[in-house]
């Protein structure tokens, strides 16, 4: 029988171990040593993060820096030396302290990290040759790096059926190791509190309230749990399938659109340093997959810019709600839906720039080429599993069709690109197809914090002054802060304007605006970082990468403002197809025209679909408030 | 291996007290405190005793189980709305305490015991057998609220094996014959009672 480890019980942490990053603060530093090498760590950082920042890996399972550090997988167990006995110790929340000894690959702790690790294995539906993590699972890696090839404890397995009813998201309890990475991020960072710890002992499920599936519950569908997870326990809902019928049809014109994000995100997928910018081998991608047309959302984006810019000038006219709420991020709208309803009003009523895109390729596109529209199939690349939700709203769309038919993430096009056999680095670099392709810097921008904001404000500053402004002028809208404000002149007057991302950001700033507090403009997003942290973004459960994506999400967005920069036409009102739309087809922002196509209305939803008050109690609710 | 909620939660099952409001439900006004209506109203009492208080979910679910004899959905959903809680957690918190039922106990409780002795005398063709004549799957209780079935660990009473408990009433030494008279008794008992009761 291997040996199971007994716990001492663990010292509090102090501080999250995130202290490397705050070196400006004084703080008191302690000398260990680890293996046999002396290392100097800020007090109160853990053992895990010390000896990470000397380069000795210690595996980590339910781990996630400074925001799921509850020591439950246990496979980071070392061996620590107190009052001169060694005692097993789980690194990740166990903290430095002067003189400690430690050892992280002694014999016995090998031995009980394997121990740990097979007992995962022994209640996990092993199919990893199916699985949609193969090759990119932290449990995969694990049990490779400790060799562990039979699993001693056998005896009974749960045994789920899969949820697989709702456009977005997957959930298998059969692989889910319960390291409650899910609930931390959804409750700590997106504060939408969906998962918790159902049960206890062998049956405890980390779930919905009442085991029910995430389109049953107050889920934002912004995909940030799937990015969290180790395993394939949580996966986008795939739809690679019907996009490969629709290209096979002879009848169908298949018209795929990009969003900006997925031009520096897609690299990764195939091996390119974070931040790599790889416009041109996607579009050449996407042809050979066999889309009858290339386009980019960007295009759409500078489109979104022209009527939200108009909305909220309109707005600060007088007519409409202030301040005026952004609402390109399906899963930020969805946010507002069930917890804040109440500013349903102030959300721009301008449809996504995907979703513009859509209803333009079925109207305005088809008309040009000729083509009929119900023979049209508009593919999104995006970076968010939101954005499948969304594409699937009945408000979207027309009796005859809709206006996105199938929405793939980042990660999906880069299998259907493996499926295809395409040797990604060997693409020549292609450009997009025009007209719809054709695009501003500010088109780009809209992918990361802050984009929309400035890329509005770019235009609606030439619609009031009828004079460019200065691009340096409002660098500080980018920041990396969750909740940034700042003051911006227009004509005649100055607006107040905030940028919130993440949704536990947004709570911050919904709740000052309840209290009272006056702005004009806000551009919120569902996902830390905005599209660059998305949902459907490459996610690393290999060696090398064992930090979730969203840490990377700095080096794509500067990707973003490379691209933006490198522009030449970095304002919304300058894209020359934009132009001839709005001379064409649709008037002028804001037209009968453009507010049949391009714009929409929202829905309360409730906190607690399903339960409100007065379904709970009947006719009686009036003695309920 | 570990379970690891255990350590999250500070109160330990045994260790609540719950301290009830005076105008706790009294048994004899049980007529009134029967309609859906009045038992929210009592729960509503217990709700703005504890007003905000979100330390205090477990003692107020202890309370709401007591109303209302178990803790469905809607009500957890209630509380969890009026607390300003999120209901996962209070799902989490009233799955793990096993003091808290989700589904309504029957008129009856039968506990077989799976204790070693009886185990190796039968007890699981009893289980078996009884969960085939109440018509139980994954529920705990019959349809027609009867009787709630469980299992439980050795009763002390080894030398009767196998042993099952209908409330109080100890029954030993069991076949899976025996089974359908005894839930007879039970049932005709109740019969009885409801005729007293009309007349
Ligand atoms: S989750 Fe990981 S270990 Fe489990 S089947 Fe999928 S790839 Fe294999
Ligand atoms: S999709 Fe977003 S809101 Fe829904 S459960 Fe996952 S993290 Fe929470
Ligand atoms: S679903 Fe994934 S992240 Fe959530 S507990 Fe299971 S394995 Fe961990
Ligand atoms: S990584 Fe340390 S206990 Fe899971
Ligand atoms: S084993 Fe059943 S009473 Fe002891």
């Amino acid at each position: 029988m291997p040996e199971v480890p007994e716990f001492t019980p663990t010292p509090e942490i102090k501080e999250p171990g995130n202290l490397f990053e705050h070196d400006e603060i004084e703080m008191k530093t302690v000398k260990l040593t680890i293996d046999g090498r002396e290392v100097i760590a800020p007090e109160g950082t853990s053992i895990l993060e010390a000896a990470r920042s000397v380069g000795i890996e210690i595996p980590s399972l339910c781990y996630l820096k400074g925001i799921n550090e509850i020591g439950s997988c246990r496979v980071c167990l070392v061996e620590v030396e107190i009052k001169g006995t060694m005692t097993l110790q789980a690194s990740c929340v166990y903290p430095v302290s002067e003189g400690l000894t430690v050892y992280t690959n002694s014999p016995r702790a090998i031995r009980v990290r394997r121990t740990m690790v097979e007992l995962l294995l022994s209640d996990h539906h092993r199919e990893c040759t199916t699985c949609v993590r193969n090759l990119n699972c932290e449990l995969q890696n694990i049990a490779d790096d400790l060799g562990i090839r039979n699993i001693k404890y056998t005896g009974e397995m749960n045994d789920v059926p899969i949820f697989n009813d709702n456009p977005f998201i997957m959930r298998d309890y059969n692989k889910c190791i319960k390291c409650r990475r899910c609930e931390a991020i959804c409750s700590k960072v997106q504060e939408v509190n969906v998962y918790s710890g159902l049960g206890r002992g062998f049956e405890m499920k980390v779930a919905p309230a009442f085991m029910q599936d995430l389109s049953e519950v107050a889920c934002i569908t912004c995909g940030q749990c799937v990015i969290a997870c180790p395993t394939g326990s949580l996966v986008e809902k795939e739809c690679i399938e019907s996009v490969w019928e629709a290209l096979e049809d002879k009848d169908k014109y298949v018209v795929v659109q990009t969003a900006p994000s997925i031009q520096v995100t897609l690299g990764e997928s195939f091996g390119y340093p974070v931040g790599t910018i790889v416009t041109g081998k996607l579009v050449a991608a996407l042809r050979r997959l066999g889309f009858d047309s290339v386009f980019a959302t960007d295009f759409s984006a500078d489109l979104t810019i022209m009527e939200e810019a108009n909305e909220l000038l309109e707005r600060l006219d007088g007519h409409g709600k202030l301040p005026l709420l952004s609402s390109c991020s399906p899963g930020w709208v969805k946010f507002c839906e069930h917890f804040y309803p109440e500013f349903i009003e102030n959300l721009s009523s301008c449809k996504s720039p995907h979703e513009m895109f859509g209803a333009l390729t079925k109207t305005y596109f088809a008309e040009k080429q000729g083509l009929d529209p119900e023979k049209i199939v508009v593919v999104a690349i995006m970076p968010c599993t939101a954005k499948k939700f969304e594409a699937a709203r009945p408000e979207f769309g027309t009796k005859r069709f809709k206006d996105v038919d199938w929405v793939l993430t980042t990660r999906e096009l880069a299998r259907m690109i493996r499926q295809a056999g395409i040797k990604f680095h060997d693409l020549t670099d292609e450009d997009y197809d025009t007209p719809l392709g054709i695009s501003s810097g500010a088109g780009a921008i809209f992918g990361s914090t802050g984009g929309v904001i400035e890329a509005a404000v770019r235009t609606a500053y030439f619609l009031t002054t009828g004079k460019e402004m200065d691009l340096l002028d409002y660098y500080e809208f980018r920041g990396i802060s969750g909740l940034k404000e700042m003051e911006v002149k227009l004509k005649e007057q100055t607006i107040k304007v905030a940028i919130a991302h993440g949704t536990g950001n947004a709570r911050r700033l919904l709740d000052r605006l309840r209290s009272g507090e006056k702005f004009h403009y806000a551009e919120i997003m569902a996902c830390p970082g905005g599209c660059v942290g998305g949902g459907g973004q490459p996610i690393f459960g290999t060696r090398d990468h064992k930090e979730i994506s969203l840490n990377y999400r700095h080096n794509r967005a500067d990707a973003l403002d490379r691209i933006d920069y490198s522009k030449e036409l970095r304002r919304a009102h300058e894209n020359p197809a934009v132009k001839k739309i709005y001379e064409d087809y649709l008037g002028h922002p804001l037209s009968d025209r453009a507010k049949e196509l391009l714009h929409t209305y929202y829905t309360p939803r409730g906190k607690l679909p399903g339960f409100e008050l007065e379904n709970l109690t009947g006719e009686h609710n009036k003695y309920l408030h | 291996m570990k379970a690891t909620t255990e350590q999250e939660y500070p109160h330990s099952e045994q260790g609540i007290v719950p301290l009830l409001p005076k105008t706790e439900t009294k048994p004899e006004k049980r007529e009134m405190v029967d309609t859906k209506d009045h038992k929210y109203r009592e729960l509503d009492k217990i709700l703005d005793h504890y007003r905000g208080e979100k330390g205090e979910l477990i003692r107020v679910l202890h309370s709401a189980q007591k109303i209302f004899g178990y803790l469905p959905p809607e009500v957890q959903a209630y509380v969890a709305l009026k607390m300003d809680i999120p209901v996962s957690e209070v799902n989490g918190v009233v799955t793990f305490y096993t003091l808290f039922v989700t589904e309504p106990k029957g008129k009856h409780t039968i506990s077989v015991c799976m204790g070693t002795a009886c185990y190796v005398k039968g007890a699981r063709e009893v289980m078996d057998k009884l969960k085939d004549e109440l018509k139980l799957d994954a529920r705990e209780t019959s349809a027609d609220g009867m009787f709630t079935l469980r299992s439980t660990r050795c009763l002390g009473a080894c030398g009767m094996a196998p042993v099952m408990t209908v409330d109080e009433e100890v029954h030993g030494k069991l076949n899976a014959g025996d089974l359908t008279g005894i839930l007879k008794i039970y049932q005709e008992q109740d019969a009885g009672e409801e005729h007293d009761q009309v007349h």
